[in-house]
């Protein structure tokens, strides 16, 4: 893969959506999503955790997996890097900046089972994306996440006093706005497209 | 509870996508073609019943503080069984379905029955919510890749039905359109299933 660094960045957050296109990390994304507070708190956490366990993750994989030939092992040991590292993390704010952690500090659990997370690590051996721009995918991936869910969240704050059908409250027209927001980024893939 | 109870509950009262809302990313992202979903399904289904039942005999050794990441483990290893099989016996579907096989890991469905049933239940109990969520999975995600399948390409299971008349809608094989026929199948679901009023 020869596409620089900068455009798999950008097309990470419009073109390739993970969460429009990919429909990754969708369970957090409906259930955060009610108040902007905390979508933007947990938005912020994913983007920095989906960095830095990207590239671990990808040194893992190839200074670790692959000379010693137990690519197999991949989903587990990218699990292990993912948990670990945000055990540490919370063990590191909850220490030394407790303000952060109260704001954080609840949504760190949560990401270790967000597939956004996992996906990305996964997307990036598929599509053999070199240190470099692993890191500007994972970047991109997670600011168009949170992209994602700021737009949606503040459309629900919106849609409080207004009448919905009652069947539809909560998940159903939290996905039909997600659909609607999918079907305006299909207007942006014509700028460039990554596989 | 009776096992036909502990079926039905997880097959249909229960069920983990239009009930609990839990699994929608693959329910969402391979559902253009049947024979990817019923794959999937199968898969996820497989993984269920045997983390479901390992996590189930494994109940009363479990320190409760490292649990969910024994969870985890055993969801992985099967999850690993499963993607090895399908490389080596369906390579074209593996390929299709990328990297979703290995994201049955973080599909909400299997901690959350893990947690909310196989830690606490018999093993046999354990393995009818295995079956039956499983199935209820499979349900939803065969029914909105037919409608996908057949508007997108006019075929079912790679069959052609609709003959040459027919134009393809190529928005059902976009990302969209899975979206708003999820939220359709909730909808309905709310309004005849479960009857909820205001």
């Amino acid at each position: 893969m020869d596409i620089s660094a900068f455009v798999l960045f950008w097309a990470a957050i419009f073109t390739g959506n993970i969460l429009l296109t990919y429909f990754l990390g969708m369970c957090s994304y409906l259930s955060i999503s009610k108040e902007i507070e905390s979508a933007f708190g947990l938005g912020v956490a994913v983007i920095f955790v989906l960095i830095v366990t990207s590239a671990l993750n990808w040194l893992v994989y190839y200074y670790i997996l692959v000379p010693f030939h137990i690519v197999y092992l991949q989903y587990i040991v990218f699990i292990i890097v993912i948990a670990a590292f945000v055990q540490f993390l919370e063990l590191i704010i909850e220490r030394y900046t407790p303000a952060l952690y109260y704001s954080l500090g609840i949504f760190l659990p949560l990401i270790t089972v967000n597939c956004a997370i996992l996906g990305v690590g996964l997307f990036m051996i598929i599509r053999q994306y070199n240190f470099i721009q692993t890191v500007a995918f994972a970047a991109g991936s997670g600011i168009g996440w949170l992209m994602a869910i700021l737009m949606l969240a503040g459309i629900r704050r919106k849609l409080k006093e207004k009448m919905v059908p009652v069947g539809l409250r909560g998940a159903g027209i939290s996905l039909i706005i997600t659909g609607i927001m999918a079907l305006g980024f299909i207007g942006f893939s014509g700028i460039v497209q990554i596989q | 509870m009776t096992k036909k109870d502990i079926f039905i509950n997880a097959t249909f009262k229960d069920n983990s996508i239009w009930r609990q809302i839990l699994g929608i990313c693959s329910a969402l992202a391979v559902t253009n073609l049947m024979l990817n979903s019923l794959i999937m399904g199968l898969g996820v289904t497989f993984t269920l019943i045997m983390a479901n039942m390992t996590i189930s005999l494994i109940r009363n050794w479990t320190p409760r503080s490292v649990r969910m990441m024994v969870q985890v483990l055993i969801i992985a290893a099967y999850v690993i069984i499963v993607d090895i099989f399908l490389k080596a016996n369906m390579p074209l579907i593996s390929k299709q379905l990328g990297p979703y096989v290995g994201l049955i890991i973080t599909n909400c469905i299997l901690m959350g029955r893990a947690e909310a049933f196989a830690s606490k239940n018999k093993v046999f109990d354990s393995f009818v919510d295995g079956v039956g969520s499983g199935l209820g999975y499979t349900i939803v995600l065969l029914g909105i890749s037919f409608v996908r399948e057949l508007f997108g390409f006019g075929s079912i299971f790679g069959f052609k039905v609709l003959g040459s008349w027919w134009t393809n809608w190529s928005i059902m094989v976009m990302a969209p359109s899975a979206f708003f026929l999820l939220a359709m199948l909730i909808w309905g679901v709310n309004t005849y299933y479960y009857k909820v009023k205001a």
